[in-house]
C-alpha cells in the first residue's frame, strides 16, 4: 500500500508539474526559447494569492483570479521588455537574458517579502478520498491537481486547434517567416503564448503552494526547471507530451525520495533528464528539425 | 580514371523524389557546371556529393575511392570542398584565420604545444600564414587579411568562401552560385579567379550558376537538372542551344 | 614572398599586444595590492578578499572560454570547481603528515583537482556535447546540481579496515574510534590546511590567462571559434566538432577545477551547498559584464564586482538585483543593431583621438 501511496503522491506532483511543463513548451514551441523566468512567474502566483488571502482576507477564488491576472500580465510585461528586443539576437543572449530575468524576479521577491518562508493556507478545499480502510489517502489537493491538470490539457488543445489565434500560434511554430506572410501578427501571437503561459503558471503556483504549503523567493525555481526536463521528456513543443512528461518526472522523483534516497532525489531526476537527451533529444512526442544547407 | 564518377544517385525525403538517377563524370582539371531552374535539385546533389546529405541509392567515386555515405569530414579529408549558396563564413573571426581553420589538417601540433608555445608552434604558424596569404592573393584579399570576415562585402566574402575551400587542399572544388550578389565587372574578375585556380593549382572545378554569362565564360562541359532528373549534359555550346534546355529556362 | 612575411608577422601581433596588456594590468594590480597591505593600508576585510578575487577571476575566464570561444553557455561551472574544492582537499588532508612542505603539496593539489574536474568534464562532455543550445545548458546545470547533491549526501572516512562510503548517514558509515572522517555529508569537509594566499592565487591567475590567450590564439582555438561562428561550415573543412568542443569542455573544467582548489584551501570548512547554481550564475554575471569574448573584461567585471557591493555597503542588499539587470541590459544593448552600431562608432572614435595623440606623439619625438 506504502507504494500506491507513493505511486499517487508521484501522480499528483506530477500533475503539477505538467501544467508548468504546459508554460514550457508553449513558449519554446512558438517563440522558440526556454523562458527560464517561467518557475519564478509560479512563485509571483503563489505571493499573490498569500497577500490576497491573508492581509485583504479575499477568499481562495477571488485571490487565484487575482494571481492569473498578474502572472498574465507579468507574463506579457516581461515578454515586452526583456524578449522582445531579442527576436533577431543569438539564443545564446536570449537563454542569458530569460536567466536575468529569472533572477531578477527571484531576488525581487527576496528584497519585498524577505528570505523567511511563509506559511501558505491551502486553497483546496476537497475533502480526502480514503480507500481500503484508510490504507490509501488521496487527498483534495492531489485529485484536485490532477483533475484541473486534465482540465487544462484538453482545453488548451481545444483552443490551439479550434479558434484562430490557436491555429496562428501553430502556424507561428511552424515557419514564423511563412506566418506572417499570411498575415498572421507575430508580436501579438507570442504576446498571447506568454499571457496564457504565464496564466497557467499562477494555477500551478495554486496547486503547489497548496500540496507544499512553504512559499519563499525560490520557491519556484528547482518545480520550473524540474518542469522543464518534463517537458522535454514529453517532447518539447507537444501539449500532451508535457502531461505525459509532468507525471512520469513526478513519478520518479517521489519514488526516488521514497526508494533511493531523500538527498538524491533531484539528482535522480536530472539523470533522467541526461538520459532522455542523450538517448532521444526529441522526447516522447518531439519531431527533429534540421537546419537547411 | 575520371575525378569525379557518379552514378544512379539519388535522394527521396519522405515520399518526395527530391534528385533521381543522376549520372555526372568529371575528368580531372575540367571546369564543370551543373545548371538548372530553381528547385531542380543541384544544391541536393551538392549536399550529398559532400556528406550532408546521405544519399538514398546510387554511388560516388572520387579518384577511385568509394565515398558514398560518408561523413562530410570525411569526404573533405578525401579530397571535397565547397562554398556555400547562402554563405556560411566564420563571420567573427579575422579573413585570415578564416582560411588558417581550412588549413587545419594539413599543418598540425598539439594543444599542448599550442598553450605552451613550444618552438613547433611558432615555426608551424608562420608556414601557415604564408600558405593561408597565398590562398587570399589568388583571390585578391591578401590586403584584407586582418579584417573581420563579416565585414568584407558581399561579393569579396564569397571570394573568401572560395579561398577557405582551396586551402583544404581539396581535388573537387565545388562552388554553390559564386556569381550570386555580384555585378558584371565583379563576375568577370571571378571568371578569371577560378581560372587561375584551375591553371595554378591543377583544380576541378564543378560549379552551380544561373549566371550564363560566366557557365558560358568558363565551362567546358554542363549537366541540365530540372525536376531533379537529368535534361542533358555534353560541351556547353552544345547545351545551351538545346531546344529542350532553353524550354526548361524559359517554360513553355 | 616579403609582402606575405610581413601580413604574417603583422598577424600575432593584436592578440598578443592584448594579452601583454592584460599580463601587465595583473601584475600591477598584486604589486598595488601587495604593497597596500604589507603596509597595513587596507582593511582585514578586503585582505580577506584578495583570495576570492583571483578564485572569481580564474573562473570567469574559465567560462568565458566556454561561452566567448565555444559559444555555449554552460551552467555547471560551480559543479566543476566543487570537483577540483574537494578532490584537492581530500588531497591535502591524506598527506599532510606525509608531504610536510606546503609549496610541494599545494601545487599538486592544485594539479589533481583540476585533473578530477577534467575528468568530470570529459565523463560529461562525450554523452552531451552532441546537444547545442538551450539543452546544453540546461544538462550541464543538471549535472551540476548532480555533483553538488552527491557531494553533498556523500559520508566518506577510513580507519584500519580501509576506506568506508556511504550515502546515509555518518552512522552508517560504522567507522572504527580510529577512524578519520573526510566527507561529512551536508557539513561537508573540515579541516582543509589554509595553503591559499594571495601571491599563489596571482599565479594561478596569471597562468590561467596566458592559457587561455594561447589557446584562443592557436590552431585548437580557431577551430573551436569556427565552430562557434559555423558548424555547418566547419565541417565543411574537415573539422571533428565533438573533439574541439570536447578539449574546450575539459580545458574549462581543469581551470575550474585549479580555482576549487584555491577556494578549499582558504577555508577551515568546505560545503558542497557552496556550489550551488547562483555560483554558475554569478560567474556567468561576471562573464557578461566583461564582454562575450572578451578575457581582460571578465577579470575585471570579476574583481569590480566582488568588491563594489563591499565598498558601498549601502548596495549591497540589492547585489543580486544589480547581477540580474546587469545580465537583462548588456544582452539586450549588446543583440540590438542600434546601440551595436553606437558603441562601435564611439570605441572607433575614441581610438582614433587615441591613435592620433600617439602618432603626433611619435611625430614630435622624430
Amino acid at each position: 500500500m506504502g507504494f500506491l501511496n507513493n505511486l499517487i503522491n508521484g501522480i499528483s506532483l506530477g500533475s503539477i508539474y505538467a501544467v508548468i511543463a504546459l508554460g514550457y513548451t508553449l513558449v519554446y514551441g512558438i517563440a522558440k526559447m526556454l523562458n527560464f523566468a517561467h518557475g519564478d512567474v509560479i512563485m509571483v502566483g503563489g505571493y499573490v494569492i498569500f497577500i490576497a488571502m491573508t492581509s485583504f482576507g479575499l477568499n481562495s477564488w477571488i485571490s487565484i483570479l487575482l494571481a492569473v491576472i498578474a502572472c498574465t500580465l507579468l507574463g506579457i510585461v516581461i515578454e515586452k521588455v526583456a524578449y522582445k528586443p531579442l527576436r533577431q539576437a543569438t539564443s545564446l543572449a536570449v537563454l542569458i537574458t530569460a536567466i536575468g530575468v529569472s533572477y531578477f524576479l527571484q531576488n525581487m521577491a527576496l528584497l519585498i517579502f524577505g528570505e523567511k518562508p511563509v506559511n501558505f493556507t491551502s486553497v483546496v478545499n476537497v475533502p480526502s478520498l480514503k480507500l481500503f480502510d484508510g490504507k490509501i489517502v488521496i487527498s483534495g489537493e492531489t485529485s484536485t491537481a490532477i483533475v484541473i491538470s486534465i482540465l487544462i490539457v484538453v482545453g488548451l488543445s481545444l483552443f490551439i486547434n479550434k479558434t484562430k489565434s490557436g491555429r496562428a500560434m501553430l502556424a507561428v511554430s511552424e515557419d514564423r517567416g511563412a506566418a506572417e506572410l499570411m498575415g498572421v501578427n507575430i508580436n501579438r501571437t507570442i504576446s498571447l503564448t506568454f499571457a496564457i503561459g504565464s496564466g497557467l503558471a499562477a494555477i500551478a503556483g495554486a496547486l503547489l503552494c497548496s500540496a507544499y504549503p512553504t512559499l519563499q523567493n525560490t520557491t519556484g525555481a528547482m518545480p520550473g526547471i524540474k518542469a522543464f526536463v518534463a517537458a522535454v521528456f514529453g517532447g518539447i513543443g507537444s501539449i500532451p507530451g508535457a502531461m505525459i512528461g509532468g507525471i512520469l518526472i513526478g513519478i520518479i522523483e517521489i519514488l526516488g525520495r521514497a526508494y533511493i534516497s531523500p538527498q538524491l532525489a533531484d539528482a535522480i531526476v536530472f539523470a533522467v533528464l541526461i538520459l532522455v537527451l542523450i538517448i532521444k533529444p526529441t522526447g516522447i512526442l518531439g519531431k527533429k528539425i534540421n537546419e537547411k544547407v | 580514371m575520371a575525378l569525379l564518377e557518379v552514378k544512379n544517385l539519388g535522394i527521396s525525403f519522405g515520399g518526395l523524389r527530391a534528385v533521381d538517377e543522376f549520372n555526372i563524370t568529371i575528368e580531372k582539371g575540367q571546369l564543370y557546371g551543373l545548371i538548372g531552374p530553381n528547385g531542380a535539385g543541384k544544391t541536393t546533389v551538392f549536399n550529398m556529393l559532400t556528406g550532408v546529405y546521405k544519399p538514398t541509392d546510387g554511388t560516388i567515386l572520387l579518384d577511385g575511392e568509394n565515398i558514398t555515405g560518408k561523413s562530410t569530414i570525411e569526404i573533405n579529408r578525401a579530397g571535397i570542398a565547397r562554398t556555400f549558396q547562402n554563405i556560411r563564413l566564420f563571420k567573427d573571426m579575422t579573413v585570415l584565420d578564416n582560411v588558417k581553420v581550412a588549413l587545419h589538417n594539413h599543418y598540425k601540433y598539439s594543444v599542448l604545444t599550442g598553450i605552451l608555445r613550444l618552438p613547433k608552434y611558432f615555426k608551424t604558424e608562420k608556414l601557415m600564414n604564408e600558405k593561408a596569404m597565398e590562398m587570399l592573393k589568388v583571390f585578391e584579399l591578401e590586403d584584407k587579411a586582418e579584417l573581420t570576415a563579416s565585414g568584407l562585402p558581399y561579393g569579396e566574402q564569397r571570394r573568401l568562401e572560395m579561398a577557405r575551400a582551396l586551402a583544404t587542399e581539396p581535388k573537387l572544388l565545388l562552388l554553390d552560385e559564386p556569381a550570386a550578389g555580384m555585378n558584371p565587372n565583379e563576375t568577370a574578375e571571378l571568371m578569371d579567379m577560378i581560372r587561375l585556380v584551375r591553371d595554378k593549382f591543377g583544380m576541378t572545378v564543378l560549379l552551380i550558376e544561373h549566371d550564363m554569362s560566366l557557365v558560358s565564360g568558363i565551362c567546358e562541359k554542363l549537366t541540365v537538372l530540372n525536376f531533379g532528373q537529368m535534361l542533358c549534359e555534353g560541351k556547353t555550346e552544345n547545351v545551351l542551344s538545346d531546344p529542350d534546355v532553353i524550354k526548361a529556362y524559359l517554360g513553355d | 614572398m616579403k609582402n606575405e612575411n610581413k601580413a604574417a608577422k603583422k598577424k600575432l601581433a593584436p592578440l598578443t599586444k592584448k594579452s601583454f596588456i592584460t599580463y601587465a594590468m595583473v601584475l600591477i594590480a598584486f604589486a598595488v595590492m601587495q604593497i597596500l597591505s604589507s603596509g597595513g593600508y587596507i582593511s582585514s576585510m578586503l585582505t580577506g578578499l584578495l583570495v576570492p578575487l583571483c578564485v572569481y577571476s580564474i573562473l570567469a575566464v574559465s567560462l568565458n572560454l566556454t561561452v566567448g570561444i565555444l559559444g555555449e553557455l554552460s551552467l555547471g561551472q560551480a559543479g566543476f570547481m566543487c570537483v577540483g574544492a574537494y578532490t584537492s582537499a581530500v588531497f591535502s588532508q591524506l598527506t599532510s603528515e606525509t608531504i610536510t612542505q606546503p609549496l610541494i603539496r599545494f601545487p599538486l593539489a592544485i594539479i589533481i583537482g583540476g585533473i578530477f574536474a577534467a575528468i568530470f568534464g570529459i565523463l560529461i562532455g562525450i554523452p552531451v556535447l552532441r546537444l547545442n543550445g538551450d539543452y546544453l545548458a540546461i544538462v550541464t546545470l543538471a549535472f551540476g546540481e548532480i555533483i553538488k547533491n552527491v557531494f553533498a549526501a556523500m559520508y566518506v572516512g577510513y580507519d584500519s579496515k580501509g576506506v568506508h562510503i556511504s550515502l546515509k548517514s555518518l552512522s552508517n558509515l560504522n567507522l572504527e574510534n580510529d577512524g578519520t572522517l573526510l566527507l561529512n555529508g551536508p557539513q561537508g569537509i573540515s579541516g582543509t590546511p589554509n595553503d591559499s594566499t594571495f601571491l599563489i592565487g596571482a599565479i594561478m591567475l596569471m597562468l590561467t590567462l596566458i592559457i587561455a590567450y594561447n589557446f584562443i590564439n592557436s590552431r585548437t582555438g580557431r577551430a573551436v571559434m569556427s565552430i562557434r561562428d559555423n558548424v555547418i561550415a566547419a565541417q565543411s573543412v574537415g573539422l571533428n566538432i565533438t573533439k574541439y568542443k570536447l578539449i574546450t569542455f575539459a580545458l574549462t573544467a581543469f581551470i575550474a577545477g585549479t580555482a576549487g582548489a584555491l577556494y578549499s584551501h582558504n577555508f577551515y570548512t568546505l560545503q558542497a551547498s557552496k556550489f550551488d547554481y547562483n555560483l554558475s550564475i554569478l560567474i556567468l554575471v561576471f562573464v557578461v559584464l566583461g564582454g562575450i569574448g572578451n578575457i581582460r573584461g571578465s577579470v575585471i567585471a570579476a574583481v569590480v564586482l566582488v568588491l563594489l557591493p563591499e565598498m558601498l555597503r549601502g548596495i549591497s542588499s540589492y547585489r543580486m538585483l544589480i547581477y540580474a539587470v546587469i545580465l537583462i541590459v548588456m544582452m539586450i544593448i549588446t543583440s540590438n543593431e542600434k546601440s551595436k552600431a553606437f558603441i562601435e562608432a564611439n570605441t572607433q572614435k575614441f581610438k582614433a583621438l587615441f591613435k592620433r595623440g600617439k602618432t603626433a606623439e611619435a611625430k614630435e619625438a622624430e
